[in-house]
């Protein structure tokens, strides 16, 4: 921005420009008029209109008004301040004049466009144009602030959206702190099996990421570990991470998992996470083969030796040369400073339980769409079988599509993926089992590249797709242990009962159920839905109103592989944006105190989303830091004494806008 | 030849006499007053009448205190006698400062409360439904009385005046300050009051056990709950005007375990005591919805009468 | 001077323009802003009565600007922020309802019909609801009469000789 000064006058002397935007205002507000009720307002020196004053000779009028005529204070009657303020304040900051000397008067989509009496609407401007005058008298120089970004990012979730950021700035050479809840990163896409629609293995496409940012040197890896506290603001985060204990020393252990096998449980017995609770593990385990880090991790709720002191520790022994087993540790907590943040926190699947008619946690052979992925895949509880709780095998599948999603009983919108992963579950199971599968879907959603062409080989490999919403699920009579899944196909006017012995679920995607806690915890919203808000649905997907906190993956909403990890690419690229600059302008309408008058009565202090006013223990009296400040005036409106102000929203500025308005010619 | 005293003057006008008192209340202190003042006009002690008054040269009286709101046309014609004749005109106590109590009189037309008074109320026996009238006579002569208007005002919506002494009534120490400072060298800006720019908290002696966060999911009364004597009020949900109102006083009523109720008027760069007052009363409530808040601001019986007890008449919504 | 006896006097013949009623709108830049230019980009058309001052957020929004706005003259005042949970700066408007309900109290206390005070939840998207609430409070405000004659029908009675100034906040 160029160097301002204040051209020092005595008095106020106020230009106004009334614009016709082409016929856009002049053809309903009558400029003219405005102009000279402008000129006859007290203390403005000079009223002028112009054809565009947005324009190069529209700004240069106005930059030529206040060297010659020595205005200090300039109104624009014209567009949104949305639009054009920030180019109004440039010009009067390039004349020499402090660019907060300005008001902008909207007459064009407050005015023009939305009324058609041409005399109401001149009164209307006129009305407003008086309130900006009385109030840009008032206005005060104001500086923008420039403040230092730390080039040291933190990524928070280290599912393939986190992976993939991480390792784009890493590339790029800066210093990312990723931290992964889990003991292992990975998420939930180490749990698929194949992804469609190209039927990839997963895990093939993931892990190598998995240990690239295990062996790149500008990440630093931290698992079992979650952010408690977040303060400071865009470009000075102090970031407090709480690193759980994993009872085995990372650097130590070198992942050959003799340790499990040793194990006084000679069985495994405790239901296992990763597998969706259908297989087994020891209190000592690895989550799954290609964990990244390669350390087992011990598990004190089923571990004998935290149930009772008394285990032989046969872990121990085994481990003698390394001595990576350290039953001592405890939660330890540290501080980083990082400028910007990302947050990949991932999604949560929709608990089947909610919806009870379609039987699941009732009927042993209904499953979720995830549990189903953790049969089929070679590394999970059935060695890749599809073998169902009682031992069968199935002969007739149905997926039943929408559980939990476009439903106004439950979520209302609709999770994206669940007709391509319903479809690829239908390939898979049909291709381990031969059976006959069903696919109940209300619509088809198949807009990706490859994925309408997937649908048709699907369909021409014989699965059956009925077009209707599974009303209901229960036992057949007979013996025989299936279900009959109900539902009417809209498609032929029919209710069709079909017997099958396993339904899957295709669940739906919702946030994560701790994301409120986070949103509060990093200081942003989160839409009604739940999951985190993006600045702008179309042109900010990434950013939040955060400043220097951006999100990836479906922490934002749900969406596929692709979506993800394109969006995990734009975040990083918006860090790497801020970071490259190096520093960040802050508006000025911030809060201040007025010292001599708060009473300390700590009305605002709690008021604060951002912690930006505390009180001062030595002073007894409340103080805004004015780079955490972000402007609201929340804190300035609940002082009972008037002693918080705002900067450009003062309340001698707001009063002289409201008398203005209200007053009579 | 005695040197002349200053000469001051004390009147009340619509007022429960707790100003006067506040006067006596000096003791020992108002013998240094009378010595160093005359005071040539005080209705309830001295026996000046108001044409002792309209004789007077106008300005030569140095100071009026005048308390009470002004409601009759007599207090009116007072206010404005009293302006004329002094340099300097000050309201005394929260009646003629804000409106006071008697401010409150404005929540109901003057037709409502002649009705009530001399129809209405449970021992009034008045069959023909007489009221008073400005004049009468039943052939003895002539009897007179001031009008009743419809609204009570504050002293400087009639007059203009010089300075405020806040309170209800004020207290000796602000009394004997205030009184320094006009008899002093140094006059302060015209139209200031005479008490410190703050709100009521920076004297509050329980300040420091007011928590930074008070959340409240239900207000209370004075006689619903027993009042910790060491804690803050407000903190005890207990509707404590402090915050939105000024400093000066040393805060006497939370000393006798009371939350304040707002009698000296608001601190300095407030336009309306009551609607601060509610703004930040109303940022304690516990709660996100709309009913709920509903719900939790129901224990408020009477807003109008918490938060402009003393200040109806000045404040922006009895204009 | 003038009879306690006396009824209030007749009300003088209002002018046409003062038939319309003078809203003061608080909008909160983010959302209700933002939806008002959307209704203007839209060209959708509503009735002439609204003034809009722009704030930051609906927090911002202190009682004692609804009640300046209705001393100087406003028959109505509406206040516009995002919806509950949407607040570009996460709590302003859960503080903004709370003054708001309170202050609700007080206005139908002292004789400011509910009607006239009005605080609406309109996102960014919502351009269409600018309009219709605007409207409809217009036409609700033209059903109650205006406000500041109401007043000094009430202050009518202090000097039945003359008409009291609009005193305006110092």
């Amino acid at each position: 921005m160029p160097e301002t000064k204040d051209i020092d006058r005595s008095g106020v002397q106020i230009g106004v420009y009334v614009c016709h935007c082409g016929t856009n205002i002049a053809g309903i507000v009558d400029v003219k008029a405005l102009t000279d009720y402008a000129a006859t307002l007290p203390d403005v020196t000079v009223a002028r209109n112009y054809k565009y004053v947005c324009s190069t000779p529209g700004q240069e009028l106005i930059k030529r008004d206040i060297s010659e005529l020595g205005l200090n204070r300039i109104v624009v009657a014209a567009c949104s301040p949305c639009l054009h303020e920030k180019t109004f304040r440039n010009v009067t900051a390039e004349a020499g004049l402090n660019p907060y000397f300005f008001q902008m008067v909207n007459i064009r989509e407050h005015d023009s466009w939305v009324h058609t009496d041409r005399q109401a609407a001149t009164e209307k401007g006129k009305d407003l144009i008086r309130a900006a005058v009385r109030r840009v008298r008032l206005h005060k120089p104001l500086e923008r602030k420039r403040v230092a970004i730390n080039p040291s990012v933190l990524i928070v979730g280290g599912g393939i959206a986190g992976i993939h950021s991480a390792l784009t700035m890493a590339n790029a050479g800066k210093h990312v702190y990723l931290v992964e809840r889990d003991a292992t990163i990975g998420g939930h896409m180490a749990m698929f099996d194949k992804t469609f629609p190209t039927l990839d293995c997963a895990a093939c496409i993931l892990t190598p990421k998995m240990t690239a940012v295990k062996s790149h040197p500008n990440i630093t890896l931290w698992t079992l570990s979650e952010v408690t506290q977040v303060d400071g603001y865009v470009g000075n985060y102090q970031v407090t991470v709480k690193h759980k204990p994993r009872y085995v020393i990372e650097e130590a252990c070198v992942g050959c998992m003799e340790c499990i096998d040793a194990c006084v449980y000679k069985q495994a017995k405790v239901p296992d996470e990763f597998n969706m609770y259908l297989g087994k593990r020891k209190p000592i385990y690895i989550p799954f083969p290609q964990a990244v880090p390669q350390v087992v991790v011990i598990d004190p709720e089923s571990c004998i030796e935290f149930k009772s002191g008394k285990c032989k520790k046969t872990c121990v022994e085994i481990c003698a040369d390394r001595n990576a087993i350290d039953f001592k540790q405890q939660d330890r907590t540290e501080t980083i400073e990082v400028g910007t943040i990302v947050l990949a926190t991932g999604f949560f699947t929709f608990d089947a339980k909610r919806v009870p008619y379609y039987g699941y946690g009732t009927y042993p052979n209904v499953y979720t769409g995830l549990e189903v992925e953790r049969l089929i895949n070679a590394a999970g509880p059935t060695s890749g079988e599809v073998i169902l709780r009682d031992g069968r095998r199935p002969k007739t599948v149905a997926i039943v599509h929408c559980v939990g999603s476009r439903d106004e009983n439950t979520n209302r919108y609709c999770s994206r993926v669940c007709c391509m992963y319903s479809l690829k579950l239908a390939h898979l199971i049909k291709e381990k089992t031969e059976a006959e599968v069903f696919n109940f879907y209300i619509d088809m959603r198949t807009p990706g590249k490859g994925f309408e062409e997937f649908y048709n080989r699907v369909a021409e490999e014989g699965t059956h797709f009925i077009r209707g919403r599974v009303a209901d699920i229960y036992p057949s009579r007979g013996d025989d242990g299936r279900l009959l899944v109900c539902a009417e196909d809209t498609l032929v006017s029919t209710v069709r009962k079909i017997p099958v012995d396993m339904v899957v679920l295709a669940t739906g995607l919702e946030p994560q159920p701790d994301a409120p806690e986070v949103c509060r915890r990093f200081h942003i919203t989160c839409s009604t839905e739940g999951f985190f808000l993006e600045r702008h649905p179309k042109l900010a997907p990434v950013n939040t109103f955060t400043d220097g906190v951006f999100l990836a993956g479906c922490c934002q909403g749900p969406k596929d592989i692709p979506d993800t990890v394109a969006q995990a690419g734009a975040a990083a690229a918006e860090a790497l944006a801020l970071i490259d600059i190096g520093y960040i302008e802050q508006e000025p309408n911030t809060a201040h105190v007025l010292e001599e008058l708060c009473s300390g009565c700590k009305t605002c202090i709690p008021l604060c989303p951002y912690q930006a006013i505390s009180f001062v223990e030595s002073k007894k009296k409340a103080e805004v830091n004015e780079v955490l400040c972000k402007g609201c005036g929340t804190c300035v409106a609940s002082c009972p004494s008037g002693s918080v102000q705002q900067n450009l929203f003062e309340d001698e500025e707001i009063f002289a806008e409201i008398e203005g308005l209200l007053a009579y010619a | 030849m005695t040197q002349t005293k200053p000469k001051i003057a004390f009147y009340w006008c619509a007022s429960c006499g707790g100003c006067e008192e506040a006067v006596v209340d000096l003791a020992e202190e108002i013998l240094d007053v009378v010595a160093a003042v005359d005071i040539v006009f005080w209705p309830v002690a001295l026996d000046f009448k108001r044409r002792d008054v309209e004789q007077m040269a106008d300005g030569s009286i140095l100071a009026t205190f005048l308390n009470g709101a002004i409601r009759t046309s007599e207090q009116e014609e007072m206010a404005n006698l009293l302006r004329r004749k002094s340099k300097l005109l000050v309201a005394f106590g929260s009646c003629s400062h804000l409106g006071g109590i008697p401010g409150l009189a404005n929540l109901f037309t003057r037709e409502s409360i002649l009705e009530t008074v001399y129809f209405e109320t449970p021992t009034t026996q008045n069959p023909n439904r007489v009221l008073p009238g400005t004049q009468s006579g039943n052939g003895n002569g002539e009897l007179t009385l001031p009008s009743f208007s419809s609204r009570v005002r504050a002293l400087d919506q009639v007059v203009e005046v010089d300075y405020y002494v806040p309170g209800c009534p004020p207290l000796p120490k602000i009394i004997t300050r205030a009184v320094a400072t006009l008899l002093g060298g140094h006059l302060p800006d015209k139209g200031s009051v005479l008490t410190p720019e703050e709100a009521l908290c920076t004297e509050c002696p329980r300040k420091d056990s007011k928590p930074e966060k008070i959340a409240l999911k239900s207000f209370k009364r004075p006689q619903e709950i027993l009042i910790d004597e060491t804690q803050c009020l407000l903190a005890q949900g207990l509707l404590c005007m402090g915050p939105a109102t000024r400093a000066g006083c040393e805060a006497p009523c939370i000393q006798g375990n009371m939350p304040c109720t707002g009698c000296c008027g608001a601190p300095g760069r407030v336009r309306d005591q009551g609607a601060k007052a509610l703004s930040a009363i109303a940022s304690l409530v516990d709660s996100r919805d709309e009913q709920e808040i509903d719900a939790v601001l129901a224990s408020i019986p009477d807003p109008v009468g918490t938060f402009y007890r003393y200040s109806l008449p000045g404040s922006l919504l009895a204009h | 001077m003038p009879d306690v006896n006396s009824n209030l006097s007749q009300v003088a013949p209002l002018g046409a323009e003062e038939l319309e009623p003078k809203i003061v709108a608080f909008f909160c830049t983010w959302c209700t802003y933002m939806a008002a230019d959307l209704a203007g980009t839209s060209r959708m058309k509503y009735a002439p009565n609204a003034r809009v001052i722009r704030v930051m957020c609906s927090g911002r929004i202190d009682p004692q600007f609804v009640l300046a706005a209705f001393a100087n003259g406003a028959d109505g005042v509406l206040i516009g922020g995002c919806h509950p949970g949407d607040c570009h700066y996460q709590e302003g408007n859960y503080n903004c309802l709370r003054r708001a309900r309170l202050l609700k109290r007080v206005l139908e206390e002292v004789g400011i019909e509910a009607d006239r005070f009005r605080l609406e939840w309109i996102s960014a998207a919502e351009g269409d609801r600018v309009r219709v609430v605007i409207n409809d409070m217009v036409e609700k405000l033209k059903a109650l009469g205006p406000l500041r004659m109401k007043r000094e029908t009430m202050l009518r009675g202090l000097h039945p000789q003359e008409h009291p100034v609009q005193e305006v906040c110092v």
